[in-house]
């Protein structure tokens, strides 16, 4: 029987003992002392969220495929054990071996969302690893970053050894070998660090130098030595249908936030629409095929035993073989028992058929994404979804016997006014309005509209990565706009409205385009007890202010301020395939309200094309 | 058809909740094929029900549970199925057939269930408790506070253990468990302590569950049976 790190006392004192235990179905073990390499591969967040990671699958299997790599596991420990672990000095430690991480060779950290950035410190920190980069000896860990948020790792620059930027599937190979000729060779850190930095899409912070300007913007971004390289090529996988993919996916005893198989289905997206940072780092659009995918659905489904299988990607109606993939999954699906679910569906004909084939119509509801409530503010976000679409869709399926439906829409656009705002409320009232022509004896009570708003960030490598963020004042007294106005709609009592957290918001904003100059803070936060500030019950914004104000940083620079194109932006170093002349291309025509087509309908030179595959070179 | 399922559960999966466990057994179930029978409608789920639901930290050698199979197999073909998919820890010990009326119904038969209780190092009761077991249990009742939700009632536990003696160090005990009189181990150890005059540490206990029964003599005079017992092997 395994022994585990904590002993029965923690366990029983602690929520969900299960999140720390290790051994789930398809968890690998291996022998130590066969294996060269030790990989620990964190998501900074509870159990349950982390291992709803698809991400973190790919690369576990991957890992471990190799017979000199052990991959683990690791989470970040709640805070109720965290407390356990800090009073009785007990190191964190990985799922599989249950040993402390600070004896691998690595770890690995996939960044999603910016208000994991104190969790990143708690896994250090916990882990007894210096937080420091610079503090590191061969004794700890090479501790490298990867994920969305490493499009601009320079507000946790001080925090890796090293970032892999890009698709995890193309240089680990090459990055993992050349750990070992170091260790082997007897190099230093130092000299295996600057080896790394020759591998593409391996960016290492702290061979960097950067300089700024009496306005406190970026002067020059430089590498220290000639060899190393002064812009980060993207990774991308371009033969996605023979990228490695995990058949016997890692099955949590506990129920995790997505119990089911995910199925990435295409990466990519040809939508454009500006706001969206996933839609321009992972250009072109790359497709697996339908016949793979079926084969790949019913390995995953016979060797989890998961009642439930989800398609994943950014917008599956876009998927070419959509039609056939379904058909096809109904059918083995039925058999088993299995449900589908088909999250991010365009809502048309199509897909309502599809949707009442796999789902009960009275409990479920539809999900609409305009984003924004008028059409002028649509076209200066590029969603091309017009209020016909809109309306149609939820014509047919109120007519289909559908009465929720959940739209979501983003405040704070550049641009935005006051029409606009109160657009999101008019948009309701035409759908409930649309709802009601249906004769009173074939509907079904009420329809239930759900508007929800978040507040609009500006994220690095989108055309809107020059834009200025509301504050938030501003962002309340525009949802404070929506409410009233919805308050004001003659079917108000059929249309519900929920906004989002604006002092998170804000935060978040911070982060995603703050430079080297905030790691200081975010040690701050994190010495003050910030920790899971993406959890509502944790966070506080308080700390925060404390942590900037101590540190003296002007958060203003970062959020309200509108760059000019001409700026040196923390993350211009990372060439992600898009080019800049396109980003601001786009930035102008946004301000012009002009739509530009999506790839299928026309290419529109956005760089991509460069990677000679994908929806580039289709037909 | 309707089998019985009788498993262990030992080592880290004892921190395993009971309703994850069912959770685990579906998809166990779901990976090793076996031709279970689902309810109908859109979320069609696979009809099964436990016997005992075990607390989260108490380790087993006989935990139940029944499931309608749509064909027959056998039972050792069933057994070694699910047996290739379990994790480390838990086991299928045996599937039997059980009658299909719903008085059959695992959960409904549990009357009594066996317990082998140690302490933890260091937790042991004070020197000499070994010895203090006869005279415990020819008291003319145990009385204890039982705490519900609403109250705190007094209530004498004597009649509902039906065996307690020392096996090695630890206590062996066979206890009235199910819908009627479910008497926790961890209830009898308190009342021993207060007994001995004194109080057990937090943490104290390691409690192993050997084997559920059903009782088919009177309440007072029972005429226990495994429930692995009222099954039979499907050849």
């Amino acid at each position: 029987m395994r022994k585990l790190a904590l002993n029965d006392e923690i366990l029983l004192q602690v929520e969900q003992p299960a999140r720390y235990i290790g051994g789930e179905i398809n968890s690998i073990q291996k022998c130590k002392d066969q294996i060269d390499i030790r990989f620990a591969m964190c998501f900074p967040d509870v159990y349950e969220i982390g291992m709803s990671h698809l991400g973190i699958q790919i690369l576990y299997d991957m890992f471990n495929q190799r017979p000199d790599v052990w991959c683990e596991r690791v989470y970040s420990p709640w805070p109720d054990l965290d407390r356990v672990m800090r009073e009785q000095h007990i190191p964190l430690f990985a799922l599989e071996s249950q040993e402390p991480i600070r004896d691998f060779d690595f770890l690995g950290i996939t960044i999603q969302y910016e208000m994991c950035y104190t969790n990143i410190l708690q896994i250090l920190d916990l882990g007894g690893i210096p937080l420091h980069a610079g503090e590191r000896t061969w004794e700890d860990p090479i501790v490298i970053g990867g994920g969305p948020c490493t499009y601009n790792p320079e507000p946790i620059a001080e925090f890796f050894d090293l970032f892999y930027i890009g698709d995890g599937e193309t240089v680990y190979d090459a990055l993992l070998d050349t750990y070992k000729e170091a260790k082997s060779q007897g190099k230093s850190r130092e000299e295996f660090l600057r080896g790394a930095a020759q591998i593409p899409g391996i960016y290492v912070p702290s061979l960097y130098q950067v300089t700024y300007q009496e306005d406190q913007t970026i002067a020059a971004f430089t590498p220290l030595y000639e060899d190393v390289p002064s812009k980060i090529e993207k990774q991308i996988v371009m033969d996605l249908p023979n990228a490695p993919y995990p058949k016997a996916p890692v099955v949590p005893f506990i129920k995790a936030t997505q119990d089911r198989v995910m199925m990435e289905i295409q990466r990519g997206c040809i939508r454009g629409c500006r706001f969206c940072q996933a839609g321009m780092l992972y250009r072109p659009l790359r497709e697996r095929n339908s016949e793979e995918l079926l084969e790949m659905a019913r390995e995953m489904l016979d060797n989890t035993g998961h009642e439930e299988i989800s398609l994943s990607s950014l917008s599956s109606s876009d998927y070419r073989e959509l039609p056939s993939l379904i058909d096809g999954l109904i059918d083995m699906c039925d058999a088993r028992g299995v449900n589908i679910s088909l999250p991010s569906l365009r809502i048309d004909a199509f897909s309502l058929d599809v949707m009442s084939k796999v789902q009960d119509i009275r409990k479920s509801s539809l999900t609409f994404a305009p984003e924004a409530g008028s059409q002028r503010m649509r076209d200066v976000i590029n969603k091309g979804l017009t209020e016909e679409d809109i309306l149609e869709g939820a014509g047919k399926a109120f007519e289909g016997g559908w009465q929720k439906v959940k739209l979501y829409f983003m405040l704070g656009l550049p641009t935005e006014t006051e029409e606009d705002i109160k657009g999101i409320a008019w948009l309701c009232q035409k759908i409930a309005e649309r709802y009601y022509e249906i004769p009173k004896e074939e509907r079904n009570g009420k329809c239930q509209i759900t508007a929800s708003s978040s507040f609009f960030v500006p994220k690095p490598f989108t055309p809107f990565q020059w834009a200025r963020m509301d504050t938030r004042d501003e962002f309340l007294a525009k949802a404070h706009i929506v409410k009233e106005e919805v308050r004001a709609q003659v079917n108000q009592r059929s249309i519900k409205y929920n906004y989002h957290e604006a002092d998170v918001t804000v935060l978040e904003g911070i982060l995603a385009r703050g430079d080297r100059r905030l790691c200081s803070a975010i040690e701050y936060a994190y010495r003050q007890g910030a920790l899971f500030d993406a959890w509502s019950e944790c966070f506080e914004v308080e700390r925060w202010r404390q942590a900037f104000e101590a540190c003296q940083i002007d958060t203003d620079f970062y959020t309200t301020r509108e760059r000019s194109t001409e700026e040196i932006l923390p993350w211009d170093f990372i060439n992600i395939g898009v080019t800049k002349e396109f980003l601001i291309r786009e930035w102008n025509t946004a301000r012009q309200e002009k739509v530009t087509p999506n790839c299928r309908q026309q290419c529109s030179g956005c760089g991509a094309r460069g990677y000679k595959g994908g929806v580039c070179f289709e037909g | 058809m309707k089998v019985r399922v009788k498993f262990t559960k030992n080592g880290p999966v004892k921190f395993i909740g009971h309703l994850d466990t069912l959770r685990y057994f579906q998809k166990a179930i779901r990976r090793a094929e076996i031709p279970v029978a689902y309810s109908e409608g859109y979320s069609p789920h696979m009809i099964m029900s436990f016997a005992a639901p075990l607390g989260v930290g108490i380790t087993s050698d006989g935990e139940y549970f029944d499931m309608e199979l749509t064909e027959e197999e056998s039972s050792r073909e069933l057994v070694r199925r699910l047996n290739a998919q379990m994790a480390d820890g838990v086991t299928i010990c045996s599937i039997r057939r059980i009658p299909e009326e719903k008085a059959a119904n695992a959960m409904a038969l549990v009357a009594a269930a066996d317990y082998l209780v140690s302490f933890r190092q260091g937790k042991e009761l004070p020197e000499g408790w070994q010895e203090r077991i006869t005279d415990f249990l020819s008291q003319d009742s145990i009385v204890i506070m039982k705490k519900t939700k609403k109250s705190e009632k007094e209530i004498d536990i004597l009649p509902w253990i039906f065996d307690m003696h020392l096996e090695g160090e630890s206590i062996f005990l066979k206890l009235s468990s199910g819908s009627v009189h479910n008497l926790k181990p961890e209830l009898v150890l308190d009342a021993f302590a207060a007994y001995l005059n004194t109080q057990l540490q937090p943490f104290s206990l390691l409690v192993h569950r050997m084997e559920v029964y059903a009782n088919q003599g009177e309440e007072t005079a029972p005429s226990l049976i495994t429930l692995e017992n009222l099954g039979e092997d499907i050849e």
